[in-house]
């Protein structure tokens, strides 16, 4: 599903150039669901940021989906993100002024699926996330858990090749973040791929795959016996 | 452009303008003001410029007029600060010398000018009136409409010197009651009865006339007052293609000579014509009219400089909204396009509305001054022009947009989603 050969990417502060990300190579298969750990610091956004198309390698190869990604105008890259990307943000980043349908419904407007089977489909994966109840509320009449189960239930409802989870329990107490993790687990079940950005060990135990990064470089990358998350959720 | 017709484009519109109903409001009030501004000064200066056009209608445009005053200056064995007569002689020299003059009306009148009205009394009713002695070629220069059933002086009248007299509406007013008809009827002017022919519509020309002036014959005034040849004024008027002014010292050289004042007395004879004066007014609508056209556009500019102000702070605090937003698919131009098709909207918007409400303040106005002696008639806007402001607002709503969209455009999803 992803294969990435010597990915490079530094940043330029000033007068000295940064090296982020020092070579990387990895590869997923499709339903895969991978943890990226590593200090802050380590390049794991900056990884996460590459694959999202949200900013570009300076040199390596990127193939998703057997597409190979590079050289993307912002127009193709905005095409791409809505055809094969799902995002979960740490902080949400739901449009306070939408509701909750309307919030899911949007990558479907960029779509442009008609306005009928976008109110459909949007309580379709609210349901899947247990919120049908809560379509018409504001983010603001949501708690945390609820807004970040929006926020995937908004990521899923492009049906997307790659989910990408940027600390997704980062603003969460343990208990929700362990309800948002069950929910990615069973989005995973159903064969989705995940690549989750974290630094809570007990969220990466709960992938099936955990890859290490320290100084712009993959450490560690080993399987792991996942931890369902379902036994901690009452 | 498929954006633009799209439902769902104007659903995010709507939902991201309202969601701060104030300052969408605050905003819209520049370019309403602006636009209420163009409409109400530009439909007031039409409506002075129709209201000018009302006044002179009555008088030809082309009429100029001459009157006798006092010599500076010695000529010819005469010495200075003789009162100069004119005559009614003087009438056919005018035609002969001047081919330009159309038409030379001479005029003699009691009641302005300082002398006293005529004591006109019908029964036990009384009134004191200016009188006019008239030739009926008169009627040529200063159109008087005559009332039904009525006439104005004819050649026949001149000839036997006939005591007929026209008459004001006020004048009928006062002398005749309402259900009688005043046609055939008589009045005495100055202890004279006079057989009423017509009685005249008045029409506010300015000057000295009143919807209750009489007008007799100037023969039969002459005989009445005892005036002999002696002239007051020449009303005239030159051909259409004439130039006013230039026949305006050609008449007065022309008396000059008849009347032996020194060519070079400039205070011998006093004149002037309509054509200037009205020129003068019409040059005086014509720049209010451009001076609301600057002060309109300048005002609209203001106004939408304002929304793509509110547009730019706007945009910047929706940066995170903008950076979800592509992150989940939009394209540049799809926010691009929303930015400016909000700009667009509100622009249009409010400017739609500032027209309204502008058109009917004019409506308002127009309803308070009708009828009044004020020159200010069916103050309306061209349409050309309302439809150049609405082009003029699409575009600057298009240019001010730009602005802040590209603004929206060149921040970076990654920048807008990093976390704080």
């Amino acid at each position: 599903m992803i294969e990435i050969k010597d990915l490079h990417k530094s940043y330029k502060m000033g007068s000295n150039s940064l090296h982020v990300l020092k070579g990387i190579n990895f590869s997923c298969e499709a339903g895969e669901l991978v943890a990226i750990m590593g200090s802050s610091g380590s390049g794991k956004s900056t990884l996460l940021n590459i694959l999202g198309m949200l900013d570009e390698a300076d040199s390596g190869e990127y193939t998703l989906d057997g597409v190979p990604i590079k050289d993307l105008s912002e127009t193709k890259a905005a095409n791409y993100r809505n055809k094969f990307l799902g995002f979960v943000f740490q902080s949400f980043n739901l449009i306070n002024y939408k509701s909750a349908m309307e919030n899911v419904a949007l990558p479907l407007y960029y779509q442009r699926v008609p306005r009928k089977e976008r109110q459909e489909k949007s309580l379709k994966y609210l349901e899947r996330v247990g919120l049908r109840e809560w379509a018409t509320h504001l983010p603001s009449e949501l708690s945390g858990g609820q807004k970040q189960r929006v926020a995937i239930a908004r990521a899923m409802a492009a049906e997307p090749k790659v989910l990408l989870a940027d600390e997704p329990t980062g603003a969460l107490d343990s208990t929700t973040s362990y309800e948002v993790m069950d929910l990615i687990q069973k989005i995973n079940d159903e064969g989705n791929t995940i690549l989750v950005v974290t630094h809570e060990p007990d969220i990466a135990e709960m992938c099936k795959r955990v890859i290490h990064l320290k100084d712009g470089v993959i450490v560690e990358d080993k399987k792991v016996e996942q931890v369902r998350a379902s036994q901690y959720v009452k | 452009m498929r954006q633009l017709f799209d439902g769902n484009t104007w659903q995010e519109i709507f939902q991201s303008i309202s969601k701060n109903k104030l300052r969408t409001f605050l905003t819209m009030i520049g370019v309403f003001v602006g636009i209420y501004i163009y409409i109400g000064l530009s439909g007031a200066a039409q409506g002075l410029d129709n209201g000018f056009e009302r006044q002179f209608e009555s008088v030809a445009q082309n009429t100029l007029f001459a009157w006798g005053q006092y010599t500076s200056k010695p000529y010819a064995g005469y010495k200075t600060g003789r009162q100069i007569q004119l005559k009614l002689g003087d009438v056919d020299v005018l035609y002969n010398r001047i081919p330009q003059l159309e038409t030379v009306a001479p005029r003699n009148v009691r009641g302005v000018f300082g002398s006293d009205p005529a004591l006109v009394t019908r029964g036990l009713k009384s009134g004191n009136y200016a009188v006019y002695g008239d030739y009926p070629v008169f009627i040529k220069i200063a159109t008087k409409k005559i009332y039904d059933g009525g006439r104005f002086i004819n050649d026949a009248d001149i000839e036997e010197a006939r005591k007929v007299c026209v008459i004001g509406e006020r004048t009928q007013r006062e002398l005749f009651d309402e259900d009688e008809d005043p046609i055939g009827g008589y009045i005495k002017v100055d202890d004279i009865y006079f057989q009423v022919v017509g009685v005249h519509k008045f029409t506010p020309g300015g000057g000295f006339e009143s919807d209750s002036d009489i007008f007799i014959p100037f023969t039969t005034f002459k005989k009445l007052y005892n005036t002999g040849e002696d002239v007051s004024w020449f009303t005239m008027a030159a051909y259409d293609d004439a130039d006013v002014i230039q026949v305006e010292t050609d008449v007065k050289s022309v008396l000059r000579s008849i009347h032996d004042v020194d060519p070079e007395d400039e205070r011998a004879f006093g004149s002037f014509n309509l054509g200037e004066i009205f020129g003068k007014i019409m040059g005086f609508s014509k720049g209010m009219t451009f001076l609301s056209l600057i002060v309109g556009v300048a005002t609209i500019l203001a106004g939408v400089i304002g929304i793509g102000n509110i547009l730019l702070i706007s945009v910047k605090e929706r940066t995170k909204e903008l950076g979800v937003r592509r992150a989940l698919g939009a394209t540049p131009a799809e926010v691009r396009n929303q930015i400016i098709i909000e700009s667009l909207f509100l622009t249009l918007l409010s400017g739609i509305i500032g027209i309204i409400v502008g058109a009917l303040t004019l409506k308002g106005i127009d309803a308070f001054t009708q009828g009044g002696d004020f020159p200010y008639t069916n103050p309306t806007v061209p349409v050309p022009y309302v439809i150049g402001s609405l082009l003029l607002m699409v575009i600057l709503g298009v240019l001010i947009g730009l602005i802040p969209a590209q603004r929206a455009v060149s921040i970076k999803p990654i920048d807008a989603l990093r976390e704080e």
